[in-house]
C-alpha cells in the first residue's frame, strides 16, 4: 500500500500563552511512499519527524493537508481503524500480559467482517512469533525479556494483524550497540520478507542510511531532501544535510572563487568552471582527502588514528569551520609524517560548495 | 595476631547478639502488648456469665470454658440475620463504590475536559473535612429523603471515596502514555483500554481498595445505628449494642465479646488470606509502580 502525504502541516497551540504564534511542528510535508518500501525519516532531535509518524498513525490529527492510504483518504480516520501497525521507542508491551497475549491483542480487537475464529488467531500468532524467532518465549511476561526480545515482541504485535503501514519510532534507541546493528539487519529482513510499507524514524544517520530504500531528511518541520541514502549522501541540495550524513561528519571550510578557481587559503584547490568570483563555503567528505607531497591543501597534523581497515587523520586548517577536522584514508599508504605538516590533494566528486548565506548548494563543473 | 582477631571476632559475636536478644525481647513484649486484647476477648466470651460477674478481681484464665455465651448471642438477639445483613450492605456498598470511583479515576487520569483540574483539587479538599460533620447533614438529607431504615439510606452515603479515587487516579496516572496509544493501535476503545490493560495492571490497587472498603463497611458502626431503629436492618455493630444492653441487670460483657468473636472471625480469615496483596498494593500505590 503506498502512503501519500499531501500539503501535511501540524501546528501545535504555544505553551507561553503569551506568545500567539502556534508552534509549527510539520510544514507543508508532501511525500508519496512506494508501496513496500522502507522509507527512513531522518532528522535532529525535534525536526517534527515523530509528529510526522503519528499523523501517519492517526493518533495526531493534521491541522492542514491530507493522507492517502492507496487511493483512500484516511485523514479523518481514527489511529483504531486505520490498520496500521506501531512500534514505539519504549516498545510499550502490555506488562501484565505474556508475549503471546501480547502478540493476540490486535487481533482480538478485530470487529465485524476482519472478527478471526480461535484457531485463525492462534495461527496467525504463531506465524508473527515464528518471523520475529519468539517461538520459546511465548510464555514469558515481558520483564522477563531482554531488551531486544522486547523489542522483537513488539514488532510481532504491530505486524500480526497484517497492517497496511508499519510504523517504527526510534525502535533501536533503547538497545546497546552490538543489538542495535544486529536488530536493524532484522528489522530489514522481516520488511522485505512480509513486503510491508513501512516509515522508520531515527535520529541516527548511519541507521537510516543502512537499512532504507528511501530516506527523508527533516529540520524544523520542513523536508530538506529525499531520495536514495547513496544519492542524498553524494549529492546534497544544502549545508544541513550534508553536515547531517555522513560518520565522520563532513569537513567545512571558508573558501574562495578568484577567477574560476577554488581557494581555500592561498592555494587553489581546483578548478570551478562557470563560477563568478565570490566566497563561499566548501565541504569536503573525510575520505575526499589524498594526502600527497607538495599537495594544495596545507594543514597541521595534530594526530594519526589507526582503525585496522583505514587510517584516520586529524588535522588542523585556520579556514576549518571547526577547531580539527578528519581525513580518512586507507591503511595501505604508508606516509610520512614531516615536522607536523601534512598536505592533501581533494578529490573533486568529494567537494561540494554551499552558498554562505543561503546555505544551498553551488554546482560548478570541475 | 589470630588470637587478637578471634577475640575481636568473638566480642563482635557477643555484642550482636546481645543486641538480637534485647530487639527479640522489646518485640515480644510488644507483640503481648498488641494480643492481650484479644486474649481477654476470647477469654471472656467463654466465661460464664455467672462466674465471670462473681470474678471481684478479673482473672486471667479460666478452669471451667464454656460455649454457653455464644449460643446466647446467636439466640437472644437475632445476631445471624444481622450477619446477613452486614454481609448484603459490605458487598452492596464495596461493589456500588468500585463501580463508581473507577471510571472516575478514569476520567481524572485519561481523559482531556474543561475544568479538570479545578474539578480533582475541590475533590481532594472534600477529604479535609472531617467524617463526623458530614454525619449530621447526611442525615437530615436521607431522613429527608424518606430514607430511613432502608438498604438504600444505609448504602449510599459511602458509596464513593475520595480518598480510594485519588489512589486509583495516581495509579492509573503512572501507566505510560505509550500503553494507551499502543492500545490505540490496536483497535480498542476508551472503556476496553480502561478494562483490558488499566485495570489488570492495577490489579493489586483495586484488591487493596476492595478489602479496606469490606473493613470498613464491616466495622462501620456510627451511621447504620444512626439511620436505622427497626431490627431488621440492624448490623452486628448494632446487634453488640443490643447484647450489651441485654444482660440481667448488668452489662453483659461475656455474651458481647462472644458476639465480637464471631464477627472479628470473617475478617481476620479475609486479612490473613489477602494479607501479602494489601501490603503489595499499599507499596505500589505509595511508590512509582
Amino acid at each position: 500500500m503506498k502512503v501519500v502525504l499531501q500539503n501535511l502541516t501540524k501546528k501545535f497551540p504555544n505553551r507561553n500563552k503569551k506568545q500567539n504564534a502556534d508552534v509549527i511542528a510539520v510544514d507543508n510535508f508532501n511525500f508519496e511512499i512506494p508501496d513496500g518500501k522502507l522509507v527512513g525519516l531522518l532528522g535532529p532531535s525535534g525536526c517534527g519527524k515523530s509528529t510526522t509518524l503519528n499523523l501517519i498513525s492517526g493518533l495526531l490529527q493534521p491541522t492542514d493537508g491530507k493522507i492517502f492510504f492507496g487511493d483512500e483518504d484516511v485523514t479523518m480516520v481514527p489511529a483504531e481503524k486505520r490498520g496500521i501497525g506501531l512500534v514505539f521507542q519504549n516498545y510499550a508491551l502490555y506488562p501484565h500480559l505474556t508475549v503471546k497475549q501480547n502478540i493476540l491483542f490486535p487481533l482480538q480487537n478485530l470487529k465485524g467482517k476482519e472478527k478471526l475464529s480461535k484457531n485463525e488467531m492462534e495461527k496467525r500468532m504463531a506465524e508473527a512469533a515464528a518471523l520475529v524467532q519468539l517461538d520459546t518465549l511465548l510464555d514469558r511476561k515481558p520483564s522477563e525479556l531482554s531488551g531486544g526480545q522486547q523489542q522483537r515482541v513488539a514488532i510481532a504485535r504491530a505486524l500480526v494483524k497484517k497492517p497496511k503501514v508499519l510504523l517504527l519510532d526510534e525502535p533501536l534507541s533503547n538497545l546497546d550497540a552490538r543489538l542495535r546493528l544486529q536488530t536493524r539487519e532484522e528489522i530489514k529482513r522481516i520488511q522485505q520478507k512480509t513486503n510491508v510499507t513501512t516509515v522508520f524514524v531515527t535520529h541516527d544517520q548511519e541507521e537510516a542510511m543502512s537499512i532504507s530504500d528511501l530516506i527523508v531528511v527533516m529540520k524544523d518541520g520542513v523536508i530538506q531532501q529525499s531520495g536514495k541514502p547513496q544519492d542524498v549522501y553524494d549529492d546534497p541540495q544544502n549545508l544541513f544535510v550534508a553536515k547531517f550524513l555522513g560518520n565522520p561528519p563532513i569537513n567545512v571550510f571558508d573558501a574562495e572563487v578568484k577567477g574560476e578557481k577554488l581557494f581555500i587559503g592561498e592555494n587553489a584547490v581546483m578548478d570551478v568552471k562557470g563560477l563568478t568570483d565570490k566566497k563561499l563555503v566548501a565541504a569536503i567528505r573525510p575520505e575526499g582527502f589524498v594526502p600527497s607531497e607538495g599537495g594544495s591543501l596545507n594543514c597541521s597534523l595534530i594526530r594519526v588514528e589507526v582503525m585496522g581497515r583505514d587510517i584516520s587523520v586529524v588535522a588542523s586548517h585556520p579556514l576549518c569551520q571547526n577547531v580539527t577536522f578528519r581525513a580518512i584514508i586507507g591503511s595501505e599508504k604508508n606516509y610520512q609524517i614531516n615536522d607536523g605538516k601534512i598536505s592533501f590533494d581533494i578529490l573533486p566528486s568529494k567537494i561540494h560548495l554551499f552558498d554562505k548565506e543561503t546555505e544551498k548548494r553551488i554546482r560548478f563543473e570541475a | 595476631m589470630t588470637n587478637d582477631y578471634l577475640k575481636l571476632q568473638k566480642s563482635a559475636d557477643l555484642k550482636r547478639r546481645s543486641l538480637n536478644t534485647i530487639i527479640y525481647l522489646l518485640l515480644a513484649v510488644w507483640a503481648l502488648i498488641v494480643l492481650f486484647p484479644f486474649y481477654w476477648m476470647i477469654l471472656t466470651s467463654v466465661k460464664g456469665y455467672g462466674a465471670y460477674s462473681n470474678e471481684k478481681l478479673p482473672q486471667f484464665f479460666t478452669l471451667s470454658p464454656t460455649l454457653e455465651n455464644y449460643v446466647e448471642a446467636f439466640t437472644a438477639v437475632p445476631l445471624a440475620d444481622y450477619f446477613l445483613n452486614t454481609v448484603i450492605f459490605t458487598c452492596l456498598t464495596t461493589l456500588i463504590m468500585l463501580v463508581v470511583i473507577i471510571p472516575a479515576a478514569f476520567a481524572f487520569s485519561r481523559l482531556e475536559f474543561k475544568g479538570k483540574n479545578i474539578l480533582f483539587a475541590l475533590f481532594l479538599s472534600l477529604m479535609m473535612i472531617p467524617n463526623e460533620l458530614v454525619v449530621i447533614t447526611n442525615y437530615v438529607t436521607i431522613t429527608n429523603l424518606d430514607l430511613k431504615n432502608t438498604f438504600t439510606g444505609l448504602i449510599l452515603p459511602s458509596v464513593t471515596s475520595v480518598f480510594y479515587i485519588y489512589l486509583l487516579k495516581e495509579n492509573f496516572s503512572q501507566i505510560p502514555d505509550e500503553l494507551y496509544y499502543a492500545a490505540k493501535v490496536d483497535g480498542t476503545s476508551d472503556l476496553k483500554y480502561l478494562f483490558k490493560v488499566m485495570l489488570p495492571i492495577c490489579k493489586p490497587t483495586v484488591i487493596t481498595i476492595t478489602i479496606l472498603k469490606v473493613i470498613e463497611c464491616w466495622n462501620s458502626y456510627v451511621w447504620p445505628r444512626l439511620i436505622t431503629d427497626d431490627k431488621r436492618y440492624f448490623l452486628v455493630s448494632n446487634g453488640i449494642q443490643e447484647i450489651r444492653e441485654n444482660g440481667f441487670g448488668r452489662e453483659n460483657i461475656p455474651g458481647m465479646m462472644a458476639a465480637v468473636v464471631a464477627i472479628s472471625i470473617p475478617l481476620i480469615l479475609l486479612f490473613l488470606i489477602f494479607r501479602k496483596k494489601i501490603m503489595s498494593g499499599v507499596a505500589r500505590g505509595g511508590t512509582k509502580g
